[in-house]
Formats: structure tokens, C-alpha cells, sequence
């Protein structure tokens, strides 16, 4: 007996929309099996997971808020990665928007400053995302170096960086040594929703993003360029599409959204620029893309998912002495059971007979 | 050689190999249908068809590349199940494959070394490789990399591969495809001469003449089915391509008298260094194509057509605006798009992957051309119905069959997609249309309706380039021809002038003489 | 500033930099190594990062567990290779993108190596032992570099050496390169092209999980999460700057070394540079080598194997 892949004649429409569910699924069968071996209840474990959050107010809005720059990274990443262009690098990129929108909050900290703050300081976080995306893409584009490693190599200057501006030159004079700016003035930080509650306004961005992406890949000749540029490189040259262009295009967006979840993140929930300012938004917006199918919509729902195990995570770490890292466990575990899902929208797997063994020729 | 007992043996005693009743069903698709073939050694046995009638299919069934879904193999009337090519080879049936199984980054040694079974050491491989190469008039050199060698050369490293293994059965696909008629000529000397030494060859080919001026026995496959079993030499080219074809194919007409305008797409000294290092280089590459004309370029795959193309469609960009000019303008340095709005359209070798996205349906394939000048897109905004409606209209005019309204491009059949690219450009009534390879690997009715159609679109005033390797295609609707040879282009002949010799000696690279007279254009191509 | 210059110059030459460069550059080594047969096979690999870290922590508990270095070592190995076969399942098996599987495999791996590692944070185990001989270890400038070192060390030269036998002396080796070169051919030609690629995936896992190991049990003698910071991005970067060649590897893998520790190294000599940007220099020397070399090459084509990181279903 051996088991094929065999390419299937047209996809699959029914495991093209089955697949996310599937591999969820599969996911917490998974988990249940991994919180056994470590000891612990398994249905417990999987309820203050992910059913949990979703009881009280308070955790539906850490959700809300958590899933807010995973969805808006994640949706920049989809463009690249539709287009098989492999932006690895949107930790970085958050983290350059962070700063250079934080930059503007440090030196109007304390002045008279009036409300153009903070718009400006939204512009500056992602003007400097899409410039610092643009610079693997100038590297692939122009001297044809692979995008993931460079991309990937930024993140930690990146992080280098904002961590000798926060000890150095923008450590808060009055901060008794912390490793951290002042915390930012009313102006420079980004309104909350509700009342007492820390659901802000980059939520409402973000859901536009989504908004505008839609629109993007489904009706307009650009999103049409590129599907077509991941799908057949060599026929979107033919349809006149200039790849390279596209590349330094999709870097740059995606940058420019990164960058700004960066600065909404700061000014927002955090209120100043500190080191590990990220729980790793930028890689687990990775996984949310795929997730999502490099889908606008898809995105949204798979980002508030991985948002819900963020937060079912800090939960289980406190109340049932499980480690934080169990959610970037579940994380990669999810990640490949979609991707495996996803083959099968192409390809199915047949069992075959083995060959019997050939009769000996008369020689 | 093999010895004579074998030899008069297997003739005695029966058929070297059969295949009985051999089926091979792909889903609803049935490639083989109970097919009976017998070869017998000191033979050539064609097989005779038209693409996609089941050849290849057949042929990797006895090579053991594929099971078959039914009926059997006997090797010297013993039943055999071959479960990979290996044990065919073991049994010495040997096969040169029509797409070649090479590794460019490798030498020539190397290559070889692969294809044979590991028994001898890599020294003496090498060694024996130049021998054979050099006994049997096919020179190689072992230690070249395969990526210099041109497409001639890489063909000897399959056939003496195969020689090496002095193999009783000898298969090959299609192996003129690639060779200029001189190149073919050396194939036959060779083939005859495997045939003097007592094996069996099975040669499959679409091409008529060969056949008739090689074989000794002809099987005709038509749909997956065995039609008939003949001696090609007691046939017409007519009668077998009635059994190939099932039907006499209509006549393509050409229309006699058209009447040529202006020249509409000029090349002037076009020369371009390769974007892959393993590419050609053009070489001052010059053509005139008028309006009402068809210009054909002819020529082995491999030198420079590629190139060529992507120039011309703005792929790659000239180092001159006025390498290329299009209705008047100079067009060198404008994209690809911004040729389609001047009103030129382009169909590529490669129909899945290049004029095709295979995976996204047709509609989105019509946007793929449609996009620059066809009304498809308002202000950035793709008009959905407006594409859907281009694959109906296209669909109704070149007859292209399809399981539903809007399906992905890889689910069409050969000659079905490539109707459906032609017909996307055609209908577009541009006023230049370049095209390469227009019917490689289609069925007859899907290339006589595709010919028709460029006759036609010429005679509305088109000017038509068509590159392609069938000199067959080109002498039916071409009215000039030119040979591409290592990136230059010769001058046009006239196609009443350009007699396959001719033709084959500027594809080798020669230089023929002018014609003489009278008496050579009754050796034209096509008379 | 010529006095500077001086200092440095002295201190890179010094015994010390020498024996902290091999031993910062075995990792990498190791590492790409693996990850030179995989490329030379078809696949891209990139969870060299996941497969290093959680070499390294079940490579440490192995060790603390069993008091063995040896034994730590394997379990880095099985590790490794376990991980890669993850990822063999998903890319060689189900025809899953080669880009998307190596990320999943890196996320997947530093997670399991955190929740592997966490019970062994603040431990510690006796460093892995050196060589010594009697007369040559003591020889003065060489006798430390070639005859002190750790197992490890040896490991990696014996390794690379054994891997370019391997490709340009053997069939099996030949086989290898052809399948990286055009599967389809070494396909129609017979040869199990899936399975190949398979046994150099797990070869590259078990190499990737050696050099992680390494780093446990070795270079430092505990395990803190995360502790590859990068290593195996750079490792993938060595593949590309050696043209996927051996020779060229070493040299590549010797080079980043002794960037990685340049910046600790000269920190005595107290330049004003700042902390965060001497750590900064192997990621920023990265970035310059690809762009440099891929530049290099571009007019003469790319030397990668041509069907690197191509899907591969073969027809039935």
C-alpha cells in the first residue's frame, strides 16, 4: 500500500471553505493530547483557553485590542505573501513605525502642543514602517537578495535600535533608570472607544484597513496583479505587470501598516516607548495571515482566534501554572495543520496498490 | 551488436515485445484503449498519431514510467509487469524521451552516469560513453556541462545513453521535433544502422514522410484506440493521415492575391544580450512584416526565438526605441502594455504559465491581455461582466470546449486552451500579431481551425508574424519565411523559394546558394 | 586613531580571538552544513532557527538529565531531525509551500523549545569537554587552536569534509545534486526523488539540532530561551554567500563567527560605540553579504540549484 498525492482537476470549493475549521480542530485535539502529557486537565485547560475570555466584558475587550495589530500587520503581510513575496520582517517594521512616531511624542513631551500630535505622529509611524520595509525590498529588487533573510536580519536592528534609544538618548530623565521614554501627553496618545476600558480607536482603523483590502484584491486591477504575480510570475510579465515595482509596492504597504500598528500600539495601550513593546506581533501576524487565508475577512476572524488564545494564555498561565509558551506552541501547530488543510483544496491523496514485483525476463 | 541466435531467435519464435490489450484510464479520461502492438527485431515500427492521440502514454506504459489500468506486456511471450524503468531496462529496452531528461548543470559524463545502472565505475563510463559516441557518429564530449550544448547535441546524450545499455528494444519520441532536416538525415544513417545490427526500434512521430521513408511498419493510434496496423511504404501520406485523422481535415485556404499594405511591425537591428546566461544572444536581428502578409520564422528551439518574442511583446525592453516599430511608432523601450494599446497582441510558446495562469479561470485570463486596451478596467475597477463576456464571445468563435461557463484555465485541453489564447488576441483585431509556436501539441482540428484563423486575420490586413519549428505549418501559411540560427536572423525567402533544403541548411547555420532557377521551385516545400 | 587601529589589529590576532571565533563560528557551521545538503537537494528549509533552539534545550536537558554530554548531544540530534520531519511530512508529503512550512517549523520549534527549556532555566552542567594530548595541546599559538577543542569542533570539520566527499565523490552524491538540479528528470530516470529529499531533510534537521546542542553544551554551559538569537537565519544567509559549496562555507562560516563576536571582543578596548550596535554587526553584516554577493552574481546567473524550493508531484 502507498499513499499519493495526486493533483486534483479543479479546487475544491467544499475544503476551500472546511479547511480553517479542520485544522482548528485537529489543533485542539492536539493541545488536549499535550495538556494530558504535561499533567494537566485537558478540558479544563482547553475551556480557560478559549472559552473563558469570551465570559466577561473586560477579556472581550483585551481581545478586541490585542487582535487589532495582529489584523492590521496581518493584512499587509497577505498582500505580500499573495503575491509569493515573503516579508518575514513586519516585527521590525512595527518596531521602526513605533519609534519614529514616538520620536514626536519625546520631544513634544511636556510642551504646549495641540491636537495635530497625534495624526502626525500616526503618519510618522507609518511613513517610517513603509521606509524601512522598502529596505529589503530595494535589496531584492535591485541586487536580487532574498527578501526573508534580510527582512528577518532588520528585526533584530530594529530591536537593537529602539533598545539604545530607550537607555540612551530618550530614557526618561525622571524615571528613576527604567529603560523607558515619559509616558506620553494626552495629545500623543491614541482616544479609547468606552469608557475606563482600553478598547481604542486603532480598532476602528484597522477594521477599515480591512475594508479597503477587500476592495483591493477583489475588484481592483491591482489586486488582480497581485493574485496574478503569486499564481504565474511569468504570465503576469506578459500581462505587463512589472514585478519588481510590485515588489518595492507590497513592501511598502505592508511596512506603512505595520509601522502604524507600531505607533497606535504604543501611543495606545502601552502610553510610552519601551523595549518588548511586542509579544512577537509581527511573527504571530504571520501566522494570522495564513490563518486567514490571506483573506481581508478571513484575517479578521483568524486574528481575534489568536488574539482569544493570547489572552486565554495569560489566563492559564496564572490560573493553572501553564507556560506562556504553550500559546506560541499552538500557534505553530495551528499553522501547519492549515497549511496542511490548504494542500488538499489542490491536491488529494489516493492509496495505491504497490506494483507486484516484475516476473524474471527469459534472458 | 546482438548475437545472431538471438536475433534469428526472436524472429522465429515470435515478437520481441507485445503489448496485449493495454489500457491506461486517467479519471473519466481513457489514454489507452486495449491497445495490441507487437515489435519484432531488425524492425522500425512507427507509431503514428496526432497529439494527444495516446502515444506518449503507450510508449511510458512499455517503458514501465506508467502502470497501465489494464491488459498486459509480454517480453519474448513471457508476461511481464515492469514496476519502473529500471526493470525495462533490465530486460534492454531503452528509451530517448521527446522531452529530454537531462541536467544542465551537470557534465556530460555525469549525465550519462545516471542514466545507466551503478555497475561501473565513472572512469570507465566516460571512457566507453566517447567510444560508443564516436563508433555510432554522435561526438560528445564527457566533461562539457549539458547547459552549453545545444539541442542537437543534447539529443546524442540520450540516444548514446541508451546505446550503452545495447539495448534489444529502442524507443524514441519524436526525435526530429528538435533537428533541422541535415540533423534528421545523420538520425536515420544511425537508425538504420541499429536496425542492421538486429534490434527492434518503435519510433513515434506525426510526421508522414519519415515515416514512409523509414519505418517497415506503421501502427495508427487515433483517440487512445489502435485504428489500423499497415506498411507505411504501401500507403500515401493521404491515406495514413485520413487514419490518423479519422476524416479528411479541411483544406486550410489560403487566400490567393491578398493584398499587402504597409509594412506594420519593423525590427531594425535588434540586438540583446539574454536575461539567462544559458540564453542567445540577438544579433542585429532585422524583419519587415507588412500588413496582409504572414511572415514565418523558422528554426530549431533554442536560438534566440525566446528572446525574440520578449522583445517584441516588451517583455524586455530594446536598447534602441527604434529596434521595433509598430504602425509607425517606435516602440523599442514601451511595456507590454503600452504595445496593446497601440494595437499589437502576442501569443507565447507556453500556454500554462505563460499565456495562462493556470489555476485562475478564463475570465481572469482574458482580463490577463484584455486588461490594457479592451475596455475590461474603469478607473482602476475591474468590469467582471466585460470579461465574462470576451470568453463567451471567444468560446462561440473558435469553438473552444469546456465543461462550464467559466473554468480554470488547466482543466481545458490542449488544443481547446490554445484556441481559446489565439482567439483571445484575434479577436481583439489587432494590428500586429505575433505568435510563436501556434500549434505545438494540439489535436488537427484544434491547429486546422487555429491556421484558418490567422489566413484569415491576415486577410483583414493584419500583419502576422509566426515563429515556429514545424516547417510543415509554415509552409501551408506562410507567404515569407526567415531562419533563426544562434540569435541571427536570415534574410526572408519567398515561400515559394524556400525548399525544405534550403530551409534545413540555413537552420543548421550554412549558407545556401540563391535558388537557380525554375527547376528548384518544384522542389518547394509544400508543392 | 593609528593607536586604536593597533589595538585591535593585536587583539584579533591574539590566541584568545582565535579560539572564541571557532567556537562562535561551529554553530554555523553545523548549522549550514546541513542546510547546503538540503538546498543541494531541491528544498528550502528555513525553520534552521526552530530545529537549532530546540536542539539546544533537549540537547541540555539530555545532558543534565543523564550527566552526559554525548547523550545531550543525540538528544539535540533526534531533535532536530524529529522536527525536520515535521516539516518533511508537510513539504515532501502534502506539496505544502516550502516558505510557509520552514516559518511554521521556526515558530513551532522556538515554542516547544520554551516550554522544553523552561524547567531547566538557571540550571547548569559541567561544559562539554576539551581535547587534550599530551605534547601538541601544549604547543605554544597552535597547540590550543587545532588540539583543544571540543568535540564539536572536530565534528563540524569532519562533517564538512565528509559532505563534500560525499557530493563530488560518490553516486549517491551525484544522484543528490541531479534531484536538486531537475527533479523531473531524475524522475523520468527512476530515481525516488521524493525519498531523497526526504533522508537530506532529516540529515539537515539532525545537523541543525547538533549545532544547537552546541550551544547548551558547549559555548555555554546552561540554556536560556531564545538562546540562537538569530543563528539560524544566518546560517541560511552562509548557504547563499558559499554558492552552495563546501569550501566556500567554512570560509563563510569562519567569517560571521568572528563578526558575531567582534563586537564583544573589542569592548575592552572601550571605542564609545554603543553596546546595541556591536551586537547589531552580524545582522547588518548579513544584510551586506547577501546584497554583495547576489549583486556579484547576477550577471553570471544564479548558482543555486535549479529546482530550490519547486513543488514536486510526480505523475503517476
Amino acid at each position: 500500500m502507498q499513499l499519493v498525492l495526486e493533483k486534483r482537476p479543479e479546487r475544491s470549493t467544499f475544503i476551500a471553505v472546511a479547511s480553517p475549521l479542520i485544522a482548528i480542530v485537529l489543533t485542539l485535539v492536539t493541545m488536549a493530547i499535550l495538556f494530558a502529557i504535561m499533567g494537566k486537565n485537558p478540558i479544563a485547560a482547553l475551556i480557560v483557553y478559549f472559552i473563558d475570555p469570551l465570559t466577561d466584558a473586560y477579556s472581550l475587550q483585551e481581545i478586541a485590542v490585542k487582535a487589532t495589530p495582529l489584523v492590521m500587520i496581518a493584512v499587509g503581510l497577505s498582500l505580500c505573501y499573495i503575491a509569493n513575496i515573503w516579508n518575514i520582517g513586519a516585527e521590525g517594521q512595527f518596531i521602526a513605525g513605533a519609534v519614529c512616531g514616538s520620536w514626536l511624542a519625546v520631544h513634544t513631551n511636556g510642551t504646549d502642543a495641540g491636537f495635530w500630535v497625534l495624526p502626525v505622529m500616526l503618519l510618522l509611524g507609518a511613513i517610517g514602517g513603509a521606509l524601512y520595509a522598502l529596505i529589503p525590498a530595494i535589496c531584492r529588487v535591485y541586487f536580487g537578495a532574498s527578501e526573508i533573510l534580510t527582512s528577518l536580519m532588520l528585526v533584530y536592528v530594529a530591536d537593537l535600535g529602539m533598545d539604545y534609544l530607550v537607555r540612551g538618548p530618550w530614557r526618561d530623565p525622571k524615571g528613576l533608570n527604567f529603560p523607558t521614554t515619559a509616558e506620553f501627553d494626552p495629545v500623543a496618545t491614541v482616544p479609547t472607544l468606552i469608557e475606563g476600558g482600553r478598547l481604542h480607536a486603532g480598532a476602528i482603523i484597522t477594521l477599515i484597513v480591512v475594508m479597503l483590502a477587500t476592495v483591493l484584491l477583489g475588484r481592483m486591477i491591482m489586486g488582480f496583479e497581485i493574485r496574478l504575480v503569486g499564481a504565474a510570475p511569468r504570465a503576469a510579465r506578459f500581462s505587463g505587470f512589472n514585478a519588481d515595482r510590485l515588489v518595492l509596492f507590497t513592501f511598502a504597504i505592508s511596512g506603512a501598516l505595520a509601522g502604524l500598528a507600531g505607533i497606535i500600539e504604543v501611543a495606545g495601550p502601552v502610553g510610552h516607548l519601551q523595549p518588548n513593546i511586542s509579544p512577537g506581533y509581527g511573527f504571530t501576524a504571520i501566522i494570522v495571515a495564513f490563518l486567514g487565508r490571506l483573506n481581508p475577512v478571513g484575517i479578521l476572524i483568524a486574528g481575534l482566534f489568536l488574539a482569544l488564545t493570547f489572552i486565554g494564555g495569560e489566563e492559564a498561565q496564572i490560573s493553572m501554572k501553564v507556560p506562556l509558551d504553550l500559546t506560541k506552541v499552538f500557534q505553530g501547530i495551528l499553522l501547519f495543520y492549515v497549511l496542511a488543510c490548504d494542500s488538499l483544496i489542490i491536491y488529494r491523496i489516493r492509496l495505491l496498490r504497490t506494483i507486484r514485483k516484475p516476473v524474471p525476463a527469459h534472458a | 551488436m546482438l548475437d545472431a541466435s538471438s536475433q534469428a531467435g526472436s524472429s522465429r519464435s515470435g515478437p520481441l515485445l507485445s503489448a496485449i490489450s493495454i489500457s491506461k484510464r486517467y479519471g473519466d479520461f481513457l489514454a489507452n484503449d486495449c491497445i495490441d502492438l507487437d515489435l519484432f527485431s531488425s524492425e522500425i515500427h512507427a507509431l503514428l498519431g496526432e497529439n494527444g492521440a495516446g502515444k506518449s502514454t503507450l510508449v511510458k506504459v512499455m517503458y514501465g514510467l506508467i502502470q497501465p489500468s489494464g491488459g498486459e506486456l509480454r517480453w519474448m511471450r513471457q508476461k511481464v509487469v515492469l514496476a519502473g524503468p529500471s526493470e525495462a531496462r533490465l530486460l534492454g529496452i531503452a528509451m530517448v524521451f521527446q522531452h529530454f531528461s537531462l541536467f544542465e548543470n551537470l557534465t556530460v559524463a555525469e549525465n550519462v552516469a545516471l542514466g545507466l545502472p551503478p555497475t561501473e565505475s565513472f572512469a570507465a563510463i566516460s571512457a566507453r560513453l566517447e567510444e560508443t559516441a564516436r563508433v555510432y557518429g554522435l561526438p560528445l564530449e564527457p566533461k562539457r556541462e549539458v547547459w552549453r550544448l545545444s539541442v542537437g547535441e543534447r539529443q546524442r546524450i540520450e540516444i548514446v545513453r541508451a546505446l550503452m545499455q545495447n539495448p534489444k528494444l529502442l524507443i524514441l519520441d519524436e526525435p526530429t521535433a528538435v533537428l533541422t532536416p541535415q540533423e534528421a538525415d545523420q538520425l536515420f544513417l544511425v537508425l538504420d544502422r541499429l536496425k542492421s545490427e538486429g534490434r527492434a526500434l518503435l519510433y513515434i512521430s506525426h510526421k508522414l514522410e519519415e515515416v514512409k521513408r523509414l519505418c517497415d511498419t506503421a501502427t495508427i493510434l487515433r483517440g487512445g484506440k489502435k485504428v489500423a496496423t499497415c506498411d507505411p511504404r504501401q500507403e500515401t501520406a493521404a491515406s495514413l493521415a485520413r487514419m490518423m485523422v479519422g476524416a479528411d481535415i479541411g483544406e486550410v485556404k489560403a487566400m490567393s492575391g491578398r493584398s499587402v499594405s504597409v509594412p506594420r511591425l519593423v525590427i531594425y537591428k535588434l540586438s540583446l544580450e539574454p536575461d539567462d546566461p544559458h540564453g542567445t544572444h540577438l544579433e542585429e536581428v532585422s524583419l519587415e512584416v507588412r500588413g496582409g502578409e504572414i511572415v514565418g520564422i523558422a528554426g530549431v528551439s533554442g536560438n534566440g526565438q525566446g528572446e525574440l518574442f520578449s522583445a517584441l511583446s516588451g517583455e524586455r525592453l530594446s536598447p534602441a526605441e527604434g529596434a521595433i516599430v509598430i504602425d509607425g511608432q517606435a516602440a523599442g523601450l514601451l511595456g507590454v502594455t503600452e504595445r496593446r494599446r497601440m494595437g499589437a497582441a502576442f501569443v507565447p510558446e507556453e500556454r500554462l504559465g505563460h499565456g495562462t495562469a493556470p489555476r485562475m479561470k478564463l475570465s481572469e485570463n482574458a482580463l490577463l491581455t484584455g486588461h490594457a486596451a479592451s475596455g475590461m478596467v474603469k478607473k482602476g475597477f475591474i468590469d467582471k461582466p466585460a470579461t465574462l463576456t470576451a470568453v463567451d464571445r471567444t468560446t462561440k468563435s473558435f469553438d473552444v470546449r469546456k465543461a462550464k461557463r467559466d473554468p480554470e484555465a488547466v482543466s481545458l485541453s490542449g488544443g481547446n486552451l490554445q484556441k481559446f489564447i489565439v482567439g483571445r488576441e484575434i479577436l481583439r483585431e489587432p494590428g500586429v500579431l505575433v505568435v510563436s509556436q501556434p500549434t505545438w501539441g494540439v489535436d488537427a482540428g484544434a491547429a486546422a481551425t487555429i491556421r484558418q484563423a490567422l489566413i484569415d486575420l491576415a486577410a483583414r490586413g493584419t500583419a502576422v508574424l509566426v515563429v515556429s519549428q514545424d516547417l510543415d505549418e509554415l509552409a501551408e501559411i506562410a507567404d515569407r519565411i526567415a531562419v533563426m540560427f544562434h540569435g541571427r536572423l536570415s534574410e526572408p525567402l519567398d515561400a515559394a523559394e524556400a525548399t525544405r533544403e534550403r530551409l534545413g541548411l540555413l537552420m543548421g547555420g550554412a549558407n545556401p546558394a540563391k535558388p537557380a532557377g525554375p527547376q528548384e521551385a518544384k522542389h518547394a516545400v509544400g508543392a | 586613531m593609528l593607536d586604536a587601529l593597533a589595538q585591535i589589529f593585536s587583539l584579533i590576532f591574539s590566541v584568545s580571538f582565535i579560539l572564541t571565533v571557532t567556537t562562535a563560528s561551529t554553530p554555523l557551521l553545523l548549522a549550514a552544513s546541513g542546510e547546503l545538503v538540503v538546498e543541494r537537494s531541491g528544498v528550502l528549509n528555513l525553520g534552521i532557527e526552530g530545529m537549532m533552539i530546540m536542539g539546544a534545550a533537549c540537547g541540555f536537558a539530555g545532558a543534565y538529565m543523564s550527566g552526559s554530554t554525548l547523550i545531550g548531544a543525540l538528544c539535540g540530534i533526534v531533535a532536530g531531525a524529529a522536527l525536520s520531519a515535521v516539516f518533511a511530512i508537510l513539504t515532501l508529503g502534502l506539496a505544502v509551500n516550502q516558505v510557509a512550512a520552514g516559518l511554521a517549523l521556526t515558530i513551532l520549534g522556538v515554542g516547544l523549545s520554551g516550554l522544553i527549556g523552561a524547567g531547566f532555566v538557571g540550571e547548569q552542567i559541567v561544559q562539554a569537554p576539551r581535547l587534550y594530548l599530551p605534547i601538541l595541546t601544549d604547543l605554544p599559538v597552535i597547540g590550543r587552536i587545532l588540539f583543544g577543542e571540543d568535540a564539536f569542533v572536530y565534528v563540524s570539520i569532519a562533517l564538512i569534509v565528509a559532505i563534500w566527499l560525499f557530493l563530488y565523490r560518490t553516486r549517491a552524491g551525484l544522484i543528490l545534486r541531479a534531484v536538486g538540479d531537475n527533479h523531473t528528470s531524475a524522475h523520468a530516470l527512476g530515481y525516488p526523488v521524493l525519498r531523497i529529499r526526504m533522508l537530506a531533510v532529516l540529515f539537515g534537521g539532525a545537523c541543525a539540532g547538533l549545532g544547537g546542542a552546541f550551544l547548551s553544551l558547549s559555548y555555554t554551559p546552561f540554556f536560556i530561551p531564545g538562546m540562537t538569537a538569530g543563528r539560524g537565519w544566518i546560517a541560511l544567509a552562509l548557504v547563499v554567500f558559499a554558492s552552495w559549496r563546501p569550501g566556500r562555507l567554512v570560509i563563510g562560516a569562519y567569517l560571521f563567527g568572528a563578526v558575531s563576536i567582534l563586537g564583544l571582543a573589542l569592548q575592552p578596548l572601550q571605542l564609545g560605540v554603543p553596546q546595541q550596535l556591536m551586537n547589531a554587526l552580524p545582522y547588518l553584516a548579513t544584510v551586506i553579504v547577501l546584497v554583495l554577493i547576489s549583486r556579484t552574481r547576477g550577471t553570471a546567473g544564479s548558482a543555486a540549484p535549479a529546482s530550490l524550493g519547486l513543488v514536486f508531484v510526480p505523475d503517476r
